[in-house]
Parts: C-alpha cells; structure tokens; sequence
C-alpha cells in the first residue's frame, strides 16, 4: 500500500469509512468533564476530530441559565454523535437514542449499555438487542462492546455500522490490556473497528492504531489531562502516527542484534 | 389548573396550556431541546399544537458533554 506525502505526513490513502460517511481523521472524542465550554472546544479543535460524541440529559430547571452544549459546538464544524452513555437496560438505551436523534442532526448513535458500574463494562445481550431494534429504526449504530470476537460478529450480524472494542475499562486510562483480541476482531471483521475507552496517554492511542485499527474514541484521556488542549493535540499526532507505522509495515522483531551498518569494507 | 410533572418536579399550568407554551414559561428555546410527553417524543413541528392535560409527565432533555 502506496502513501504520498503531504505537510510531512503520510496521508491516509482510504479515509475512515463508516455508515456512508467519510472522516479524514481517524480520533473521535468526547466532550464530558472539561473544565469549562472554552476548554471543551479548544480540545476538540487540537484533535483535529471531525466527529465528537455528546450526552442526552434533562435540563435543569433550577439552575439560573443552563446552556445547551449547542451553544458552544457548532454542528457544521463538529459532526455529533449522541450517546447512551448511563443506560444499563436495552429499553432505557433506545429510549436515549430516540431522544438524541431528535435533538441532533443525524441518525447516528453511540449505544452503550452498561451492565456493572464498578468496572462498567457493557451488557453485551441487551447491547445486541438494542442494536437490532436501532437498526430496525434506521439508526446509524455504534456500539461500544467489549473484545469478545463472538458479541463483535453478532453486533456486525445485527447491522451495526462499526465495532467499538474497549481497550480497558471506561475512564480508567490503564490503555490497551488485549492488543491479540482487538487484532482478531480487526482481522475477522468487515465493518470499522473503533476502539473505545481505556486510552490514557498518547504511546496508547498510538500503540492501538499499530493494531491495525480503524480509529480510537476517547474522552478522560483528554478532560482530565493536565493540559487537555495539548494532550489533544498529542493524540492527533499519535492516532496519525500509529496509523502510518501499521501502513508502513513494522520490520521484524529479532530475538538478536543486526548490524545497520555494513559489515564489509571495514579497515584491516 | 392543571398539574403536570416537568423533569421529575410538580408544576401547575393554565388550562389550555400547550407545550410551546410550556417552554416559553421555562425560557427554554425549542431548537435546542427536545420533549418527552408522557413517554412519546414531541416533534419540534408539533409543540404549539400539543395541548397538556391533567397529570401529563413531561421530559425535556438537550445534549450536554458526554463520551
């Protein structure tokens, strides 16, 4: 596979290809826990990600003036993807992404359900129906799963539009536990793998797109950065970075040193 | 009056009361929010004809920073 130069960066020769669209970059975020809306775009800019996910919640009445997160992204710069982020049954799950597609501009839904809130792992078999009842609906789905081949071929079966494998668990930034199952589902798959949560610093995201991934989505990896504006701008440059080491082909690993340079013409 | 429920809290509103109406008491602007009405979406075409009724339970939800 031929790439071509461009500004000193590998340019991707297939763009990231999910439900009809097409995203030049390959890094989703989140746009929860920033400290403030400010910070929340400034972020979301450094990343250089076309699609950014958000959360369906009642309004707060009592609160003086609660504004809206459409009043600081603009849907033209930012493509949202709702979430059912907080849903742990497959009723509470469509329920929210009924809602998100009212308020948004698309079809398209994160769908999470969680099924333990220690380690928030996802109830894969209300996951399933879920997907199937979305897609039945027209939805655009993405469901966050974990790595397990067999719920991953299911959710693809049901007609989900990408496989969103976690890397580790939600908001534990402990990186990529299973790089072996998220290379088989990426290998035995025909739709995107994304994989979602669990990325905490920058050699993660890279080290995942090595895997041969089609994309990372992260959110705590960013808000709760020291400096989340330059930490985005880190994972921009690492999911591009992963992305060109996996197309460029690693060179072999060898259990013993060979010489770089040559061994001949040396001086008597 | 009737009394409905807005986001889990009692609330009293005048008879004939749509849910338009609703949201202009709640200086809320339609275009950013959506409702819920007693467990049915309300299309953003159909809220000032929607009349609310006695012991209606209403949502209004909006997106907000979530991953």
């Amino acid at each position: 596979m031929s790439t071509v130069m461009r500004n000193g960066l590998a340019a991707d020769p297939n763009p990231l290809a999910i439900g009809g669209r097409t995203f030049e970059s390959r890094l989703i975020v989140g746009t929860g826990k920033y400290r403030d809306a400010r910070q929340t775009v400034a972020a979301l800019r450094a990343s250089g990600a076309e699609m950014v996910t958000v959360a369906v919640r009642r309004v707060d009445l009592d609160a003086s003036k609660e504004e809206s997160l459409l009043h600081h992204l603009d849907p033209q710069e930012f493509f949202l993807l709702p979430n059912t982020a907080g849903c742990y049954t497959e009723e509470d799950a469509v329920r929210y992404a009924r809602l998100g597609r009212e308020a948004g501009l698309s079809d398209w839904v994160k769908l999470e359900v969680i099924g333990d809130q220690e380690t928030l792992l996802p109830d894969t078999e209300a996951l399933l129906a879920a997907t199937r009842t979305l897609v039945a609906e027209g939805f655009t789905v993405l469901p966050y799963t974990n790595d397990d081949l067999i719920t991953a071929l299911k959710l693809q079966d049901a007609g989900a539009a990408a496989v969103m494998p976690l890397a580790s668990p939600i908001g534990s930034g402990l990186g990529l536990l299973n790089p072996v199952n998220i290379r088989i589902l990426k290998s035995r798959l025909d739709v995107p793998v994304i994989v979602d949560a669990g990325v905490g610093t920058a050699s993660d995201a890279c080290e995942t797109m090595e895997q041969g991934v089609d994309g990372i989505l992260m959110n705590t990896a960013l808000a709760a950065a020291e400096d989340p504006v330059l930490m985005a701008h880190a994972m921009r440059q690492a999911v591009e970075a992963g992305r060109a080491a996996w197309l460029a082909g690693r060179m072999p690993v060898r259990e013993w040193g060979v010489p770089s340079s040559p061994s001949t013409g040396m001086l008597d | 009056m009737l009394r409905i429920e807005v986001n889990g809290k009692d609330r009293e509103v005048s008879d004939g009361h749509t849910v338009a109406g609703l949201l202009e008491d709640l200086e809320l602007d339609g275009r950013l929010v959506v409702v819920e009405l007693n467990r049915q979406i309300i299309r953003r075409t159909e809220i000032a004809e929607v009349a609310l009724r006695d012991g209606d339970r209403i949502e209004i939800v909006h997106f907000v920073g979530g991953g």
